[in-house]
């Protein structure tokens, strides 16, 4: 192909320049209805002190190029809409295009938050039947809906925690975290005010309950436990952890990242959780949109209700319900408004979806696991061999001795059609290979997938190259993130258009 | 490059000192370049910080991860190395020349007696489980 | 089920293939005692047709047909079909967060472009790739100005949104963060006076909104030169970002926290929205969020990589200076969109009718008798009004003609009695404008 043909590649996605390029003077994509009212001058009522001058450098295009801008972006993203995403931890399950049809309804996506609470009685029904739900399937006692994100509802449920050990006269010192944990998890803690002890896991990737009860003294407040752990597995002597911490006064955080492993099947509130959250955007379907948005609700036990973050959703006498903000031992406010509600609505019409049969999703995640962990224990190490739940975790220890990690492993499913698995986490296992299949794949999808990774474990024996440089389908290849770092290029600028809009 | 030179001490954290009368000279050793990889940005001291052996004085980044530098003596900050900023891989090529980090006032030159010596180290880093001798 | 892919036959072969009889023996793992011996009490399960039923009406019990004059954080703009239709595009709504960076340049790139539009927009050298919302951004721009200057006190101004203040007093209770607030005058501006009494070299920032809380601007520059001459950096939150079609950028703060809801984003009744920290690329280093960077592959072609990685928590841990995990990447790229529709002449045009509108507004409420402008300074597209009678008295009238009031400033500013906040955009029409005015006109006319 000649060098100044910039529209063929040699794939079927185009390339596309930066919105910027395609910029020029009188160009728009939206039009507006004629002024009807007196047209105002900013520079006469704003004064030149605030009236703006230029935007420079902003884009002018038509509807049509950013209809085609966008859409060829789109083509070269992966979806959950089109294939399997392994990804551990992750929970990539099918995010039903009923939720993005009611969440989008007039009278749902319309509403004011300041709107007369009279006049949201549909929107608070809403948050009403969705913290039932969730009460109902983590078995704890209250909740509240407002965290943005489930990192949001770590540190609302540890700030609850304080605020209740506070109100007993010491909010103590120290949060205990498993060497397995999620980065977020020591990160939260030190936001929240507290020392963090990290707890190694003993030699099958279980709490050290022997350890643990040494570490608990009455200077803990809590010890924060995802469970199942990050390695997939359930922690079998989770309710005599729990009794280890309340003996001292402690209380039981489980981080809720893995409910897809236990929703129908058993209740944190009934194996001794005091508080958790919970990551809508994984159990409970609402899209990951590149990134975000999310929603993580906390839940928690009766004693520490008081201390919930404002606004409160409440029932007055006559039925109707209200969101109250006068709540003396709150924490306080952790998100203006009320939640994000539009995630909100989304993970509700999930929860109708199944009802009591979300059971059966998770069962259909377990499944999937344990297939996929069958098909692939002959080829891939398996460093813990306790049961697996939603998650298997292998590790690139046998590939390693070709030269071949977990990481190229994980460019070269690409390659197969598919989106990598979580890579080099947990951490206490080296060369991770973590691989959450969910329940929305078929069986045809797994075996797909377990052809793909045995080829690959194939291709590591015998031509590792082809592996260590994978991806060799895609549009760029790996990218020079070294460069990136030491020379970061973080916006585009006019100046230098030439070369960065090209 | 694989040398150690003998006039450096070094700590079990990977950094050499290098000590010229009352006056030392800081980096971090081969050894730790290369566990870190290539590295992105370098973060170091203000002039005239007072620093103790074993406090953080800085940190060192590679793409996916931060290791802090600790100090390997007492003492105060005479003069940080100002190329980094710019051309950090600098950390990469030459540990124990160019990319030296800071040179500090030695507070307490007594202490550089508890740190290996050349030979130590490269035992100790040869070793798996990174028992010190020294 | 519908959203579950397997036949009953396809579940026993897999069992079969595991070696199980049974899914129960999959649960094994579980102490007994803890599995659940009955189905939970959950409504459901409903169809398609009943789920959309079940939503369809909670929707009549909200403020369907109503007409509403609110704004305060949240506003009522023009959202292009356009817009949602690419947003819902599945490559764009079912993609993870972009690590995998040659399977991700769409988002990646989608990115890019945001934080070019967001340093073009507020006059920055540098912004990131969104943060939850703007009262989050706020408070990660004012614990950002902490790490920069070493310093533990930050000065907010009361015309700082309430809630925004609320969420800033919660973080900074269990951070050691010391926050003061700052009276406002009679413009509806901080009280510079106060301001310079109250600053100190142990001050971090001065934070302030424009337009703020009353709609009205801050003097950027003289603010910006008080907090700098105690080596206080200026944190300018923005909830209303239509305003810089026409309001003069905040180019001399060192940080901008802004909420983007107003770029073709719907109220949501609160969220999710989309916050954004822009600043200098001197301070890039303490920013909080995610950001994309350029980058070149092998065959040196042009990518996007998510970058800077380490100053986020899953890497740094305990050493984490935030712990926001997630961004609002689908929201980002609404905007994303939204604005590259309008263009520049299309925000010019958006801020200058909505700009137009509320002084209209403005002057049709003055000529009732009692009615007057509560605070004196430039207004964007808000302005507080003084009723001769309660706000919600008002209110409770005017709901009878469908139409939702003034916000009620008494609820968050005690002083604030009988002022009530109104918002007026370009999707408000000249009519609605009018029967406002009549209606409260009415309304006052009527014994108490």
């Amino acid at each position: 192909m000649k060098d100044k043909i910039t529209k063929a590649t040699r794939h079927t996605n185009q390339n596309e320049a930066l919105i910027f390029a395609k910029s020029a003077k009188g160009k728009r994509g939206v039009e507006f209805p004629p002024l009807d009212v007196p047209a105002i001058n900013p520079q006469a009522v704003l004064g030149a002190a605030h009236a703006r001058q230029e935007i420079s450098g902003f884009p002018e295009v038509s509807e049509i190029e950013v209809i085609r801008h966008f859409t060829r972006l789109s083509t070269w993203n992966y979806a959950i809409d089109l294939g399997m995403y392994p990804l551990g931890s992750c929970t990539m399950k099918y995010n039903p295009r009923v939720n993005e049809f009611v969440a989008r309804l007039d009278g749902i996506a319309t509403e004011h938050p300041f709107q007369p609470q009279g006049l949201s009685q549909g929107c608070l029904k809403i948050l009403q039947l969705l913290e039932e739900c969730l009460l109902e399937i983590t078995g704890m006692d209250s909740v509240t809906l407002q965290p943005a994100a489930g990192a949001q509802g770590e540190l609302t449920g540890l700030l609850l925690i304080r605020g209740y050990l506070q109100s007993r006269g010491n909010p103590r010192r120290k949060v205990l975290i498993p060497d397995s944990a999620h980065g977020t998890n020591p990160a939260t803690a030190v936001i929240a005010g507290y020392v963090v002890e990290n707890i190694k896991s003993e030699s099958h990737g279980q709490i050290d309950v022997e350890r643990l009860r040494e570490l608990v003294t009455e200077d803990v407040a809590a010890l924060m436990i995802t469970n199942p752990s990050t390695l997939g597995v359930f922690e079998q002597r989770i309710a005599e952890i729990a009794e280890i911490l309340h003996a001292k006064g402690a209380l039981l955080y489980m981080d809720g990242a893995n409910m897809n492993a236990l929703a129908g099947v058993t209740r944190p509130g009934d194996f001794g959780v005091d508080v958790m959250h919970l990551n809508l955007h994984k159990t409970f379907s609402t899209p990951h949109g590149g990134g975000g948005p999310g929603a993580g609700p906390v839940l928690m036990k009766r004693f520490l209700e008081p201390f919930r973050p404002v606004p409160v959703l409440t029932q007055l006498s006559d039925g109707t319900l209200s969101l109250d903000s006068n709540r003396p031992q709150s924490i306080g406010r952790v998100r203006a408004f009320c939640g994000n509600f539009g995630v909100l609505v989304r993970a509700l019409a999930y929860t109708l979806a199944y009802g009591p049969g979300i059971r059966q999703a998770t069962e259909d995640a377990v499944l999937n696991a344990n297939y996929i962990r069958k098909k692939l224990e002959d080829v891939y190490d398996l460093p813990y061999s306790l049961p697996s739940m939603h998650e298997v975790v292998f590790s690139d220890a046998r590939q390693k001795k070709n030269g071949v990690n977990t990481m190229d492993i994980a460019k070269r499913l690409i390659d197969y059609g598919f989106h990598p698995y979580t890579t080099a986490f947990p951490l206490i296992v080296p060369g991770a290979m973590m691989i959450e299949p969910t329940e929305s794949e078929s069986k045809e999808e797994c075996d797909l997938f377990v052809d793909a990774m045995r080829a690959i474990a194939e291709e590591a024996g015998a031509n590792p190259e082809l592996v260590r440089t994978a991806p060799h389908s895609t549009r760029v290849g790996r990218l020079d993130e070294v460069g990136a770092a030491r020379n970061p290029v973080l916006r585009w600028k006019p100046a230098a258009s030439s070369e960065a809009a090209d | 490059m694989d040398s150690y030179p003998n006039d450096f001490r070094f700590t079990k954290e990977h950094e050499w000192i290098k000590v010229t009368g009352d006056t030392a000279t800081v980096g971090i050793t081969d050894y730790a370049q290369h566990e870190l990889g290539d590295v992105v940005f370098v973060e170091l001291p203000k002039v005239g910080t007072k620093l103790s052996a074993s406090q953080s004085l800085g940190t060192v980044e590679s793409v996916k991860a931060v290791s802090e530098i600790y100090s390997p003596a007492s003492g105060e900050v005479l003069e940080v190395n100002q190329s980094l900023a710019k051309t950090p891989e600098q950390l990469n090529t030459d540990p124990h020349g160019s990319a030296w980090l800071v040179k500090m006032k030695l507070s307490d030159p007594k202490e550089i007696a508890g740190l290996m010596d050349a030979a130590a180290y490269q035992k100790y880093i040869a070793d798996p489980k990174k028992e010190a001798s020294a | 089920m519908r959203y579950l892919p397997k036949s009953p036959t396809e579940r026993q072969e897999m069992l079969a293939a595991i070696g199980v009889k049974s899914i129960g023996e999959l649960f094994q793992s579980i102490p007994a005692v803890h599995r659940l011996k009955d189905a939970l009490r959950l409504p459901g399960p409903l169809s398609e047709m009943e789920i959309i039923e079940f939503f369809q009406k909670r929707a009549s019990e909200n403020a369907l047909g109503y007409v509403n004059f609110l704004g305060a954080g949240v506003y009522n703009h023009h959202r292009s079909v356009v817009t949602d239709a690419i947003l819902q595009r599945g490559e764009f709504l079912t993609s993870y967060t972009p690590y995998q960076a040659e399977i991700s340049q769409g988002t990646l790139q989608v990115i890019f472009e945001f934080q070019t539009l967001m340093c073009q927009l507020t006059v920055q050298e540098v912004a990131n790739a969104s943060m939850y919302d703007g009262s989050t951004a706020l408070t990660e721009a004012a614990l950002m100005a902490e790490r920069l200057t070493g310093r533990s006190r930050v000065l907010v101004a009361r015309s700082v949104h309430p809630e925004y203040r609320q969420v800033l007093a919660t973080y900074a209770r269990n951070s050691g963060l010391q926050v003061e607030e700052i009276a406002f005058n009679a413009s509806g501006q901080i009280d510079l006076p106060a301001l310079r009494t109250a600053i100190d070299n142990e001050t971090a920032a001065v934070i302030v909104q424009s337009p703020n809380f009353f709609g009205v601007l801050e003097q950027i520059p003289a603010l910006a030169e008080v907090a700098h001459a105690r080596e206080a950096l200026l944190v300018v939150g923005i909830t209303e970002g239509v305003s810089l079609g026409a309001v003069r950028p905040p180019a001399e703060a060192d940080i901008v926290a802004m909420e983007g809801q107003s770029f073709g984003l719907p109220p949501s009744y609160g969220g999710p929205f989309v916050g954004v920290i822009a600043s200098r690329e001197k301070f890039v280093r303490q920013m909080p969020g995610r950001l994309a960077g350029q980058a070149t592959d092998a065959q040196g072609h042009r990518g996007f990589v998510l970058t800077l990685a380490t100053r986020e928590q899953h890497i740094r841990r305990e050493k984490a200076t935030s712990n926001i995990c997630t961004n609002q990447a689908l929201c980002a790229l609404a905007a994303t969109i939204h604005l590259c529709l309008l263009g520049k002449e299309g925000l010019r045009e958006q801020a200058q009718q909505n700009l137009s509108k509320a002084h209209f507004a403005l002057s049709e409420l003055e000529k009732i008798p009692g009615v007057r402008r509560a605070f004196s300074g430039a207004f964007f597209n808000e302005f507080v009004i003084e009723l001769p009678r309660s706000v919600k008295l008002v209110n409770a009238a005017l709901l009878r003609d469908k139409i939702i009031g003034p916000l009620a400033l008494g609820t968050f500013y005690p002083e604030l009695t009988k002022r009530g906040l109104v918002c007026v955009t370009e999707t408000t029409t000249r009519a609605e404008i009018e029967r406002l005015a009549a209606m409260l006109h009415r309304a006052l006319e009527q014994p108490v």
